[in-house]
């Protein structure tokens, strides 16, 4: 019944085709079969927000979805937003602004605010904090995330403003 | 975690659908956006052998305003919160939806998942019962119409049958004050207790009323009687009161991790008065 099938999905722009069971949840085929290992299992409940990536524009926990549901879809984790040469501001701005410790939560905590500041790229802290409500952090205490968030937000309008 | 095996179907239109569910009977079920089945089935307290995934199937999504609004079963809490036209006309509709669980999974979780999957815990069952709203369902004999304050029979049992889809929810445009008023422990949560309150106010008089509480019953809990409390009053004390009273003699909490019986029935008290005043002082 449960035999494997093919799908296909674009992560960080590329196309891949992967062989799985319809039932495998989408943060598995990432993981352990394509090797991007950016997304983590936190929870794996639906509630931590580790494992957040962006499917079609929406910022979706990859534990709450099985690989099929996300066949044809085009996906984007942390390895698609910057690299060790070239950080994305948000990348920049945890970094200087202390907004991670253990770092267990950034992957996910980088893409979903990649997304909130793409629908909002000016938000209030109270936006800043209701936009990131499903993404759970046991170290920073929010503060310093929700300040590089602000910073983000800042240098990428700056950029935005210099570019045009 | 890993669910328990079963088949992936995605059929482009409902005719697929029904035919699939028609062949596999019980065995089949519909998913919308996923997150109320899916932690189900990770749990494997829901174990699916056939899926099927609604995703393809045209025109199940989309926001129709006008004197009737209508819904579309597969339209996110997150489009709900996005439409201003909604917002504009029935303003507890995106007041509701930003009480929903978290970004992440309002971008994923639907309406007619909500509504059509019969947990005590979701919002819009509640929200739907203080609209008068009614369910369109569509089956091998074709469409029918459920009201929603007729659906909910007890938890996760409804009037729709297994061979049936929901496509749609629809209300006419509601009129006076509205809050949508939800206690829960922490974001992502359930409510311990939430209400759904409608008022119609005429100079200082409350002409008709609507509420409904969720989670404090195995079905949402429209209150005929703590409606009808608030009719004819200027809405004073005496009259939220009243309210509460009869609200609390058709609700029937029961104790879990949110709390003994005795706190959610305080609670849902002290929700419901603030939702009517709130209601009110819109109206």
């Amino acid at each position: 019944m449960s035999d494997k099938k093919h799908y296909k999905l674009t992560v960080n722009g590329q196309a891949v085709d992967v062989l799985a069971e319809p039932r495998e949840l989408l943060i598995y085929t990432l993981r352990e079969q394509l090797n991007i290992t950016g997304p983590h299992i936190g929870c794996e409940t639906s509630h931590c927000g580790a494992c957040t990536v962006t499917i079609d524009g929406k910022s979706v926990k990859s534990c709450t979805m099985f690989v099929a549901q996300a066949d044809g879809k085009d996906i984007t984790t942390i390895e698609g937003l910057g690299s060790p040469d070239g950080l994305h501001p948000l990348q920049e701005a945890f970094k200087e602004h202390h907004g991670l410790q253990c770092g267990y939560c950034t992957p996910g905590m980088i893409t979903r605010a990649s997304k909130l500041l793409e629908e909002n790229p000016n938000p209030t802290e109270e936006e800043i904090r209701f936009g990131m409500a499903g993404n759970i952090c046991r170290c920073t205490g929010y503060q310093n995330i929700v300040k590089s968030i602000k910073a983000a937000a800042a240098e990428m309008n700056a950029a935005k403003e210099a570019a045009e | 975690m890993i669910p328990a095996a079963f088949e992936y179907h995605r059929p482009s239109d409902m005719s697929g659908v029904l035919a699939i569910l028609q062949e596999h009977g019980d065995d089949a079920r519909v998913m919308a956006g996923g997150h109320s089945l899916i932690p189900m089935m990770k749990l494997r307290m829901a174990e699916v052998p056939h899926l099927i995934d609604l995703q393809d199937v045209g025109g199940l999504s989309g926001i129709m305003v006008g004197d009737t609004i209508t819904i579309g079963a597969m339209t996110t809490q997150a489009d709900i919160i996005d439409n201003d036209a909604l917002a504009a006309a029935a303003p507890i509709m995106r007041e509701a939806a930003l009480q929903i669980a978290d970004p992440q999974v309002r971008y994923m979780g639907t309406v007619g998942g909500n509504v059509a999957n019969g947990d005590p815990g979701n919002d819009m069952p509640g929200l739907m019962q203080c609209l008068d709203a009614s369910f369109t369902v569509v089956g091998p004999d074709g469409e029918r119409s459920i009201p929603a304050r007729d659906f909910y029979e007890a938890a996760y049992m409804t009037a729709r049958e297994d061979d049936e889809v929901l496509t749609a929810v629809s209300f006419a445009k509601p009129a006076g004050g509205y809050a949508y008023e939800k206690q829960k422990r922490k974001i992502g949560d359930y409510a311990t207790a939430a209400a759904a309150v409608q008022i119609v106010k005429d100079g200082g008089t409350c002409v008709s009323a609507a509420i409904a509480m969720t989670n404090l019953s195995d079905t949402p809990v429209y209150s005929q009687a703590a409606s009808a409390a608030l009719v004819g009053t200027s809405v004073d004390e005496a009259a939220v009161k009243a309210a509460v009273a009869a609200m609390l003699g058709d609700i029937d909490p029961v104790e879990d991790n949110r709390g003994p019986v005795a706190f959610k029935r305080h609670v849902a008290g002290v929700i419901l008065a603030r939702a009517i005043e709130r209601a009110w002082s819109r109206a």
